[in-house]
């Protein structure tokens, strides 16, 4: 136990000096940004851990959850476009409609003619004659949606309501769905769910990308509202300046011109204001984040927690004993994927843009198993420390690799062409390093660098 | 009748041809993964970018062939190369297998631990093409393009519509032939394949017939890396070499092994035409075709198609996605060579 | 003769020994049968004498020489045959395909002892190209004999061949171990239906606890009051 304790003390020491090494040899304004999406990612990790640790659910649909949890900004905060739901909302909703139904249909279907010898023909001409009909309204809805001022909208907006509400519906539309997926899919075996929530993620991230009546898909959503206030505002206001003014009282007090005291104040006011935005966002994702913790932590000890385990750890012997299995894991799935929505929808707060092309699987699922990995499954803090690691490593991996390069090809020429194409390469350095830390993980330390704690109690 | 002809041309050009040779692409990958997962016993998540890996190196030896002023006539420099690629590909696969895999195997972990180790090769080997070549989109396409172009078809015919054949699909189409009917010989009649089809059917009862799974291994990741070189290769030639597109062929290829039944080489081969003629089927526009066969006062306003061609992709996602929800053993049940 | 033995075996999956200075033995040319309650031990002796378990204590002898520490395989390749009770087909394979991978570590003509498997059990031969796993129960495990067989082996042991077959079939594959054991190769059985196997055995062991309790020959087995209390149903 204390030895467990000193190795968490350990890595909160060390990532605490890095990032202070990163605020004084980079910027604190880049050290905080780090951090926050360390946060970020630490909670997306821990969504997952719930769902691998405490169950051994292996979801390789991350993106997917992330990129409904981004939706979810949009569709809360951005204001509704009027003109579009003039010309193509009655359309839509009748598609959407015409979508329910089909479905209801076709669940319906199933069941009838379940012994039924030409029950896929039935099934699939009545999915035929749906998408007919679903696309005489949807085509036109959409075109006109579309038309309506396609440089700024064209799309129905959304709710226009505070971008914090995003948060949980972002969680919301994350559990929505897992809970469709998870009904479907969670009974099959560990490597072909993995496949099947690979598929559906991306399935989802296409949609984001193309239907542009919804989230305006590759043009992408700009200038989404803030939770915090902006930097314009701040450096305009009074207590602002007077605040900065007095953390730096001493530094001004040297400064005896007027004017030249004015420009300094200045300087720092512009400074002041970003890290003072981006120090609002770390309060805010630091409190999301230790909420969420105690309650993964509650819960992963609850007596819940420990029937997750034991059918985790055997599931034919759970089973067995009466634990309704399917359903366990129907719950953890859905928690877990929500987890990964609401971090979904601050990443995307932070960024105060969605754009959907930006989700590949490498960075939001791959990327994130390796953060699990690496930080230790079914331990919490364990996800929040690996989420931390690695996004640190991902994102200082390039300068990092720079730095290296440089000093191996000292001695080569300025313009030597080997040398100019490591430089090059840069960015690429940090695929094999994060190849390399899971393979070594994976075999050194199989149980992640804080490893899951056994309570017998 | 010359309606009906024109209607039929339209599909041959615009389904039948891309489809099949997309579809061999598709089926050579998902061959290589059914291998893996036979013998192996695991979900290879780094095919994909293993297929780009055997796609670079041709790439390197076609440029060093043409700086020789070496080429292959009318025919790819890339078909000279890939031997040579073929080589690098398999030497690379045994030694990523005696360094990473070999351990896990001899642990006896479990799928899914394996799986998330190949993960970890798909970083390392993403950043060794990217680093190697670069991340940029690359033609390295020489030779005749077309055995038949589009218009002189059309003149030769009288017909409407011409029927394109690009020397790249041909190429794809009889590689995947030969490749293939090589491969299933190799299993059915030669003694090493037909322990490797028993080692995959029952390794225990190999073991006890003294079959080598050493030796087995080592003759999958030679097959493998062969299939991944090839697949990756003929898919760049045809289309055109960029390291990303290959992470995303993953899907499509799990998906056709899975549909035909992951594990059975018939089933792979299946499954590759099954997924490609699905994805190009459901996302044509039909509405050319249509007004080519029906009377001029029922044509169709609209485009006639089922899905938009952005979801080309989701397509073989929600086919792979009803297979394991309705028939998870594919089309051919799977688990042997 | 050439004999195939355990002496003293004492072997476990981990935790308690399942089997205990436990003696078994047989000789070339004779069918020996080892009956018990379940979980007795019986199987486990089997694959301690094939090399499947490691010994804790013990040896195991062939042709008078140790080969405790050997490999299955290296025990396959000096001529003795196992036959699994589960799993002991290759079933997406062929008859012959099957017969052939019994014979995967010789290097001379197989063909002859394809013939003879074909002639010890000729409807193989009727099935010999189609899949395994079409066959029925006692059809597979006459190709499972017969896949061991294809090693030329002097010993065959089987660990409960007639495991969920038919009465019927069971006589029937009953009547062609008993050939197969005429044809000189020695055969140590587990079984569970102890009556059948000890009426064509020519000796026999009762193990209980992973202890030996009675042998000798069948037929006295058979006579024997304990044994026929305990095990044959009175």
């Amino acid at each position: 136990m204390i030895n467990k304790n000193i190795s968490e003390l350990l890595s909160l020491f060390i990532m605490i000096t890095l990032f202070l090494l990163v605020g004084f040899i980079q910027s604190w304004s880049m050290s905080i940004t780090i951090l926050n999406m360390c946060i970020i990612s630490a909670i997306m990790s821990m969504g997952i851990n719930i769902q691998w640790g405490y169950a051994g659910i292996f979801n390789v649909g991350i993106m997917g959850f992330t990129g409904l949890g981004g939706l979810a900004t949009v569709l809360v905060s951005y204001s509704p476009v009027h003109e579009a739901w003039r010309v193509g909302g009655f359309g839509m909703i009748i598609s959407l409609f015409l979508l329910i139904l089909t479905v209801v249909i076709v669940f319906f279907l199933n069941r009838i003619y379940k012994n039924n010898k030409y029950k896929y023909l039935i099934i699939s001409l009545a999915i035929i004659v749906g998408l007919v009909l679903i696309n005489y309204f949807y085509r036109p809805s959409v075109l006109a949606i579309e038309d309506v001022n396609p440089a700024i909208s064209g799309f129905l907006g959304g709710l226009g309501l505070p971008i914090l509400f995003s948060w949980i519906v972002g969680g919301l539309f994350a559990a929505g769905v897992a809970f469709i997926i998870g009904k479907i899919a969670l009974g099959l075996r560990s490597d072909y769910l993995a496949i099947a929530t690979l598929g559906i993620s991306e399935v989802i991230i296409a949609v984001l990308k193309h239907e542009d009546w919804l989230s305006r898909g590759v043009k992408n959503v700009i200038g989404l509202k803030r939770p915090v206030p902006y930097e314009i505002d701040l450096q305009a206001s009074e207590w602002f300046i007077s605040f900065i003014s007095y953390l730096h009282s001493a530094k001004l007090s040297k400064i005896s011109e007027v004017l030249e005291r004015q420009k300094v104040l200045d300087q720092l006011v512009i400074e002041g204001s970003t890290i003072f935005v981006k120090i609002s966002y770390l309060i805010l994702f630091t409190i999301v984040l230790l909420f969420i913790l105690y309650l993964a932590n509650k819960a992963q000890f609850s007596p819940w927690g420990r029937m997750m385990r034991a059918i985790r750890d055997n599931e034919i012997s759970a089973n067995a004993m009466g634990k309704n299995v399917v359903k366990r894991h129907l719950q953890v799935f859905v928690i877990g994927s929500a987890v990964v929505g609401i971090a979904g929808a601050m990443m995307v707060t932070q960024n105060g843009l969605f754009t959907p092309s930006s989700y590949l699987p490498l960075r939001y699922t791959f990327l994130i198993w390796v953060m699990v990995i690496v930080g230790g499954s079914g331990n919490n803090l364990g996800s929040i420390l690996g989420g931390f690691i690695v996004w640190f490593t991902w994102i200082e991996a390039a300068p990092v690799s720079l730095y290296l390069i440089e000093i191996f090809t000292s001695g080569l020429d300025e313009n030597n062409s080997f040398k100019l194409h490591l430089v090059d390469s840069v960015p690429y350095f940090r695929f094999l390093i994060m190849g390399v830390v899971l393979l070594l993980v994976l075999r050194y330390r199989p149980k992640g660098v804080l490893p899951e704690k056994v309570r017998h109690s | 009748m010359t309606d009906f002809l024109n209607a039929i041309i339209l599909l041959l050009n615009f389904i039948v041809v891309p489809a099949f040779s997309y579809g061999s692409q598709l089926a050579l990958g998902a061959l290589g993964v059914s291998f893996i997962y036979a013998i192996l016993r695991f979900a290879n998540y780094a095919h994909g970018d293993l297929m780009s890996f055997g796609a670079m190196f041709a790439i390197l030896f076609t440029w060093l062939f043409q700086s020789y002023g070496i080429n292959f006539g009318i025919l790819p420099t890339a078909l000279l190369a890939l031997p040579f690629s073929i080589i690098i590909c398999v030497f690379f696969c045994l030694i990523t297998d005696r360094f990473v895999f070999r351990y896990y195997r001899i642990k006896k972990s479990s799928p899914v631990t394996l799986a998330m180790v190949s993960l970890g090769v798909m970083f390392i080997i993403q950043a060794i093409v990217r680093v190697v070549i670069g991340p940029a989109d690359r033609k390295f396409f020489d030779g005749q393009k077309f055995i038949i172009k589009a218009k002189k078809f059309k003149e030769i015919t009288g017909l409407n519509e011409g029927l394109a054949l690009k020397s790249t699909q041909v190429i794809t189409i009889l590689v995947t032939v030969i490749l293939v009917s090589l491969l299933f010989w190799f299993l059915q009649k030669t003694r090493t394949g037909k322990s490797m089809r028993a080692f995959s059917d029952n390794e225990d009862l190999a073991l006890l017939s003294g079959i080598n799974p050493d030796r087995v291994v080592f003759i999958t990741w030679i097959v493998v890396g062969t299939l991944a070189s090839v697949a990756g290769t003929l898919y760049g030639l045809d289309k055109s070499f960029k390291p990303f597109t290959y992470l995303n062929l993953v899907l499509p290829i799990f998906a056709s092994a899975i549909v035909g039944g992951i594990g059975s080489p018939v089933g792979a081969v299946v499954g590759g035409y099954v997924i490609a003629f699905s994805e190009i089927m459901i996302t044509y526009a039909y509405k050319k075709f249509f007004i080519y066969l029906l009377p001029s006062s029922l044509e169709p306003s609209g485009l006639v198609q089922l899905l938009s061609t952005d979801y080309k992709f989701a397509v073989s996602y929600s086919i792979l996605v009803i297979v394991l929800l309705v028939r998870p053993s594919g089309i051919f049940k799977g688990r042997t060579l | 003769m050439n004999s195939f033995s355990g002496k003293n075996m004492t072997a476990g999956y981990g935790g308690a020994d399942i089997i205990k200075k436990c003696n078994i033995e047989v000789t070339q040319g004779e069918i020996v049968v080892v009956i018990g309650p379940n979980g007795a031990g019986k199987s486990t002796a089997m694959k301690a004498m094939l090399g499947m378990l490691k010994l804790k204590s013990g040896s195991i002898l062939y042709k008078n020489q140790e080969i405790t520490k050997m490999l299955p395989q290296e025990r396959v390749k000096l001529g003795i045959a196992f036959v699994p009770q589960t799993r002991n087909v290759f079933s997406g394979m062929t008859v012959e395909e099957n017969l052939e991978m019994g014979a995967f570590l010789r290097n001379d003509n197989i063909y002859k002892t394809i013939k003879e498997i074909y002639d010890l059990f000729p409807v193989l031969y009727e099935k010999k190209n189609q899949n395994v796993g079409e066959l029925s129960g006692g059809q597979r495990q006459q190709v499972a004999f017969g896949r061991a067989l294809m090693t030329q082996p002097n010993i065959l042991m089987l660990d409960e061949p007639t495991a969920g077959v038919s009465p019927i079939v069971m006589d029937d594959l009953f009547s062609r171990i008993i050939e197969v054991g005429k044809t000189g190769v020695g055969i140590l059985m587990v079984e569970q239906n102890a009556k059948q196997a000890l009426g064509i055995a020519d000796r026999g062991y009762v193990l209980v606890n992973g202890e030996n309790r009675i042998e000798g020959k069948g037929a006295d087995l058979l006579n024997n009051p304990d044994v026929r209390k305990s095990f044959l149903g009175g």
